[in-house]
């Protein structure tokens, strides 16, 4: 279990208060009101920051409502026959745009065995130790030894990672800097798609990276494709595929990664 | 560090027991019941067979049933045939199969007692057994394009013909895996292929509007193009041999421009234009009565006379698209004279007598001739239709979640096959489209099935890149058959039942055998 669930673990071990969906109802009607209220209301430093994410709130209001717009459009455009040859009794339906069209092409360049370890990315700048940890030294005996060590990159954290205690605890990785979803794209189809992350499977710093699940340049991560419909020549769904990040996160403040097919 | 589970709590451990014991006692049956007597009726003339006979309950299974049916008809050791037995009762008209014995079937559920005379209609099975195809025999490219129908000739296993969207239609040796003939002329895909019931010609229909006729062993043109449709071909059906007039076989083409047309194969001209669909129509089929079926985008089945052309009934229940359509006797006048022992009549009326009692046992039920249909719809449901007596149907089947692109009727008309778009292959009962189990397995929309000469397997492939093959009693997967690269589009199980050909969107023709 995810250390900070536990709500969830609560209400599927005792359930919820009987009067719990009224409550919600109830908060949910009122929401108009205590909006209106704080805008009215409050003052200083929470003003501003309550204005801030109204703002944003809105905008992302407004693009919705203008997607449900468009999606009601009847397009006009005639129904053309596609391109690629279909049986008959797909030939007059509406093509799901789906990433797996070229998937067989990809397949046919897995088997070659050259394509198999080539990555887009095959060498990285080193970064050293000194650039990647922040010694802490908090605390009397913490400063006397210095042995805790805080990293400064961006880290993919599992989701079922529990912290230590405090004590024992020797390397932090700041929750700021955490990241559990990559945009992903799909180099022979040009679609970009942002997935969960899975693990990270390789960072070419330091092996001690990859442990700690560091996301620097050039990382090889683990995504999780299930929605992208691919499936292997024994019908199996694929789920997770790998991924080499091309951007640097801890500059960009998002994870780029271009799948390996 | 191992997860611990924490032990089952009572509620679980009493559930669990519960299960134990239901399952456990699902097998016995009572040693204490006595006897019950058992008449037999043949089900296609409905004439009683030999006496009443009194059978202990303990021991009234199938197998044992077959045994005393083959003993009391004096058939000899070696040509047993194997029975499919079933429960009908006259005046409630319900009818119920025996799957494995009279008491879990008729004694335990109360429909029968041991007091009463039980009777049991009986309909022998094939006597030959289809093997499970387990291995892809040879994998063919030559295609250029995706492929996208196959058909094996009603002769034998040996030769198949594929429609490709590169422009041609191939014939395959199947023996030995390699390519027989191209057959070159269309301007666009073929969508749809079509042997004759006698084996002899191929009819291809294509995406540029016009229909070609092929001579199956030479693999030259008979003739230039057909035109007259103004949309592409999407389906073909060759008049059942039995009906044919001597020498001048004809060819229904369903077509996207919302017509059917009956072409003259010799003469090269357009018999009759069948008017009347306001939509696309995606299937037509030709009846072992001379009616010529046909399904329609626009909600409707229509059912024609060929020999003048006119409406004689119109379908309409379904509320979307219909897509496919098939007939109780498909397998028959598919394969006309053709059998598995391979024996072909001498002359032209043997032959045709052979069509002819073929069609007749197949669609003969308590002494008429019946010929069901079953139609696969976009609205997620199947209709059973007998439109001999009714225009209402026989029974609407629920249970997909999504579209249905496929039905077949099994060869001996007791199951009917549904393949949809909802990743499931479902089985329903042929005589009244009872619901009897679902084939999971596949992770892609299912788009093709067909069944085994014998009804004992179903083949279905996929989008997941799989051909699979279902054990029709047990209803479990019998045998896994990955090896396409990509969506496999067009199935098709051989006449002899001896291998399956598939193709699809990787280009590739591949040949499956036991």
């Amino acid at each position: 279990m995810p250390q900070n669930e536990y709500i969830e673990r609560w209400q599927k071990q005792h359930g919820k208060r009987l009067d719990h969906d009224e409550r919600q109802r109830k908060r949910q009607a009122r929401e108009g009101h205590k909006q209106s209220h704080d805008a009215q209301n409050l003052r200083g430093l929470r003003a501003k920051l309550y204005q801030q994410q109204r703002h944003k709130e809105k905008i992302q209001m407004k693009k919705r409502i203008k997607a449900q717009e468009e999606k009601n459009v009847k397009s006009a455009a005639p129904d053309e026959p596609s391109k690629t040859p279909l049986p008959q009794y797909l030939l007059d339906r509406s093509q799901e745009t789906n990433a797996k069209a070229l998937s067989s092409a990809i397949k046919d360049k897995r088997n070659e065995k050259a394509a198999k370890f080539a990555v887009p990315l095959p060498k990285v700048k080193g970064i050293s130790e000194e650039e990647m940890f922040k010694v802490v030294n908090t605390g009397k005996k913490t400063h006397k030894k210095s042995w805790k060590r805080m990293i400064t990159k961006p880290t993919f954290v599992g989701n079922d990672f529990t912290r230590r205690p405090v004590k024992y605890e020797r390397f932090i990785r700041p929750m700021g800097l955490r990241y559990k979803k990559a945009n992903v794209t799909h180099p022979e189809l040009a679609v970009t798609v942002q997935l969960p992350i899975l693990s990270v499977k390789k960072n070419p710093q330091n092996p001690l990276y990859t442990q700690l699940g560091v996301l620097t340049k050039g990382t090889i991560i683990e995504v999780n494709v299930s929605e992208l419909g691919l499936v292997t020549t024994s019908g199996k769904v694929v789920w997770g595929k790998w991924a080499q990040v091309t951007n640097t996160p801890e500059n960009d403040g998002c994870v780029n990664a271009v799948l390996l097919v | 560090m191992a997860t611990l589970y924490p032990p089952p709590s009572k509620r679980q451990k009493l559930a669990q027991a519960e299960r134990a014991r239901e399952q456990q006692e699902l097998d016995t049956i009572p040693s204490d019941l006595g006897s019950v007597r058992v008449q037999f009726y043949d089900q296609s003339t409905g004439q009683p067979t030999g006496p009443a006979v009194s059978v202990p309950v303990a021991d009234a299974n199938v197998k044992n049933l077959e045994t005393l049916l083959n003993t009391l008809q004096g058939n000899e050791d070696d040509e047993r045939v194997p029975y499919r037995f079933a429960y009908h009762s006259e005046k409630e008209g319900q009818t119920i199969d025996i799957l494995r014995d009279v008491y879990h079937s008729l004694l335990e559920p109360g429909v029968k007692t041991t007091e009463d005379t039980v009777s049991l209609f009986y309909t022998p099975q094939a006597v030959f057994r289809v093997k499970a195809v387990s291995r892809c025999a040879a994998s063919i490219a030559g295609h250029g394009e995706a492929i996208l129908a196959t058909s094996f000739s009603p002769i034998n296993s040996s030769t198949m013909v594929s429609g490709s969207g590169d422009n041609t239609a191939r014939v395959w040796d199947c023996d030995t895996g390699t390519p027989q003939h191209t057959l070159k002329g269309h301007t666009s895909w073929v969508l749809a292929v079509a042997y004759s019931p006698n084996g002899a010609m191929i009819a291809t229909g294509s995406m540029d509007n016009t229909v070609r006729f092929w001579d199956a062993k030479k693999g030259t043109a008979l003739g230039g193009p057909l035109k007259g449709h103004s949309k592409w071909i999407t389906n073909l059906a060759w008049e059942p041999y039995h009906i044919q007039e001597s020498g001048r076989p004809r060819v229904a083409s369903a077509s996207k421009d919302s017509t059917v047309r009956v072409w003259d194969v010799v003469s090269r001209v357009i018999d009759h234009v069948l008017t009347g669909h306001k939509s696309s129509v995606t299937c037509v089929r030709w009846g072992g009565t001379g009616k010529v079926y046909t399904a329609s985008h626009d909600k409707t089945i229509k059912i024609w006379n060929p020999k003048d052309g006119t409406l004689l009934q119109t379908l309409s229940a379904h509320a979307h698209r219909v897509n496919h359509l098939a007939l109780s006797t498909d397998f028959a006048l598919r394969t006309s004279y053709h059998d598995h022992t391979g024996k072909v009549p001498g002359t032209e009326a043997e032959k045709r007598a052979a069509a002819k009692k073929k069609f007749e046992e197949a669609a003969t039920v308590n002494n008429t001739i019946v010929e069901r249909l079953v139609s696969a719809s976009d609205d997620f449901t199947m209709y059973l239709w007998e439109p001999s007596t009714s225009n209402k149907p026989v029974a609407r089947m629920l249970g997909h979640q999504k579209e249905v692109n496929h039905v077949t009727f099994s060869p001996d008309m007791a199951y009917i096959a549904s393949a949809g778009f909802d990743n499931h292959v479902k089985l329903w009962n042929g005589r009244d489209g009872k619901f009897i189990t679902t084939f999971r397995g596949h992770v892609g929309a299912v788009y093709q099935c067909c069944f085994s000469a014998d009804s004992r397997m179903l083949v279905s492939s996929s989008k997941d890149t799989t051909l699979k093959i279902w054990d029709v009693r047990t209803g479990k997967l019998r045998m896994d058959l990955p090896g396409h690269k990509d969506e496999v589009f067009a199935v098709d199980w051989s006449p002899d039942g001896q291998k399956i050909g598939s193709g699809g969107k990787d280009k590739q023709i591949k040949i499956w055998r036991n």
